[in-house]
């Protein structure tokens, strides 16, 4: 059986009990909607607009942040790849900070920058820009030195040789590192949302929690879900299985 | 030019013990145009001597000239082919080989340089092919292709073929022999198979392990392409020279083993 269809019968399976759960009646529609309410809500929202303005400002926040995040991720990552001092010391507090949760940065973020969009990508670019520091960090120190020994032979060496040997030869690393910032900065992204006063989709969450609106709850969780898996299998899962591939690092998985 | 090895020693650190002497006063002088083969067990510094050549590392004693002058870094008079594919993954194979010709010549050059030295190792039907899609074989001709454009005065060879089966390892002897022929480079061949020397080489150089030092160095008389039958009597008389060494080295390693 594809595996297509053994993903959309385990969803209708899932749907099937999750109605079922309700026609019970056990609990309230107000704690459990029926996915129809969910379904429903999901249309209004995307029918009004509403919605489609959160998303688009999430977006906003996210591409924002994260181009900041590689950018000085990449800054960093090579500096700490090429300055041994700077490994030793901004390099331990980079592996710190990279062990503390984004949401951690928010109340921080909000006496520094207030409620608005700024404190949000604040906090998305601190949930992106360490593990692109690590990444690149890796990618930089990690080139195989039978191509540094080759082309040296062949003529190159200083700038030639890093911007033309070293740098590509570290981009599997800064494609993992580029995929793994967008992970970590979209969960910081909803962090930050929530706490905001908006727009984005996590501000609507909190919103709908805030007047009891489960279904659009529901509804707004699974629109994350949706958007972080395709994102991250159909975009960035295949760049780098392109790129393992071609750097021969890794048969067609 | 000739190349000139003059009294070179190396040795390595090698804490807390005494630094390991990998090379003891190599005294030896390649003329130009000549194929010499490097041959010796694993641990005699064939392949460390070839990387001072390279300029890659550099000697703790002695010195490496190539004419007049003394080699202290890599220079574009000489090319190395290592034995695993030091292609670049992010290049075509075209790419790769105008790698080294660049920032020499015009683009149209670079092309033409490409294209010739393609056809001479038989891959023209590939250059817009990235390494990964290549066979081992045919990685290491973009290789030889890659060091050849280059146009070196000297060809550093450290075990090209040592990684591929033996069919493949024959086919390119062959054309390396070839190319060798038209082009009248000087080589220096590292290996430690007998017959790839044998078949290939104008003089075999045996080295013996730990101190890694010249123990035998004689010239192939034989006549090209070689034969079987005329290779088996010398394949014999440097397998006896030989045999001693590796026996030699076999035994420490099992000391060694014994030990720990």
């Amino acid at each position: 059986m594809p595996v297509v269809i053994k993903r959309i019968m385990f969803f209708v399976f899932l749907l099937l009990v999750w109605q079922g759960i309700v026609l019970l009646g056990i609990w309230p529609e107000s704690m459990i909607p029926s996915p129809f309410s969910v379904v429903n809500e999901l249309y209004l929202g995307f029918k009004d607009m509403t919605l489609v303005y959160d998303i688009t400002a999430s977006f906003r926040h996210l591409f924002i942040g994260l181009f900041l995040a590689i950018l000085i991720g990449t800054g960093l990552g090579v500096l700490l790849a090429k300055v041994k001092t700077a490994d030793e010391t901004l390099g331990t507090m980079i592996l710190a900070l990279q062990s503390v949760p984004s949401i951690v940065w928010v109340p921080l973020a909000i006496i520094w920058f207030g409620f608005g969009e700024t404190s949000i990508i604040f906090v998305v670019v601190i949930g992106g820009t360490f593990v692109m520091t690590m990444n690149i960090r890796t990618g930089v120190k990690n080139v195989s030195p039978i191509y540094l020994k080759a082309a040296k032979t062949m003529g190159s060496k200083g700038l030639d040789l890093f911007f033309k040997v070293v740098i590509p030869a570290a981009v599997p690393h800064a494609v993992t590192g580029v995929r793994l910032a967008w992970a970590f900065s979209w969960r910081a992204l909803m962090a930050a949302e929530l706490l905001s006063t908006g727009p984005g989709l996590g501000y609507t969450l909190s919103y709908a929690s805030d007047f009891n609106n489960m279904s659009l709850v529901i509804g707004i969780i699974m629109i994350i879900g949706v958007i972080g898996s395709i994102v991250d299998q159909l975009v960035f899962h295949r760049i780098e299985n392109k790129v393992l591939r071609r750097w021969g690092l890794e048969e067609a998985a | 030019m000739d190349l000139k090895i003059d009294a070179l020693s190396k040795q390595f650190e090698n804490k807390p013990n005494p630094p390991l002497l990998v090379l003891d006063n190599i005294n030896l002088t390649i003329k130009a145009g000549e194929f010499v083969s490097l041959l010796g067990p694993s641990g005699c510094g064939k392949s460390t001597l070839l990387s001072m050549v390279a300029g890659l590392q550099k000697p703790s004693s002695g010195s490496v000239y190539l004419g007049e002058e003394e080699i202290r870094k890599p220079g574009p008079d000489r090319g190395v082919v290592f034995q695993e594919s030091a292609l670049f993954p992010w290049m075509n194979v075209r790419e790769n080989v105008m790698f080294p010709i660049r920032k020499k010549m015009t683009k149209k050059e670079q092309l033409s340089v490409a294209d010739k030295y393609l056809q001479m190792v038989q891959l023209s039907k590939f250059p817009e092919h990235y390494p990964h899609e290549l066979s081992g074989g045919m990685q290491q001709r973009v290789s030889i292709a890659r060091v050849l454009a280059m146009n070196p005065e000297l060809l550093l060879m450290d075990e090209p073929f040592g990684a591929l089966d033996e069919q493949t390892r024959s086919i390119l002897q062959d054309e390396i022999e070839k190319i060798w022929l038209d082009t009248k480079k000087t080589v220096i061949f590292v290996t430690h198979s007998i017959r790839e020397a044998i078949k290939l080489s104008d003089r075999i150089i045996i080295m013996g392990a730990r101190p890694g030092t010249i123990i035998s160095d004689f010239n192939v008389n034989l006549g090209r392409p070689r034969l079987q039958a005329d290779m088996a009597k010398l394949e014999e008389k440097v397998m006896a020279v030989l045999k001693s060494e590796i026996d030699k080295v076999m035994q420490e390693e099992l000391s060694y083993a014994g030990s720990h």
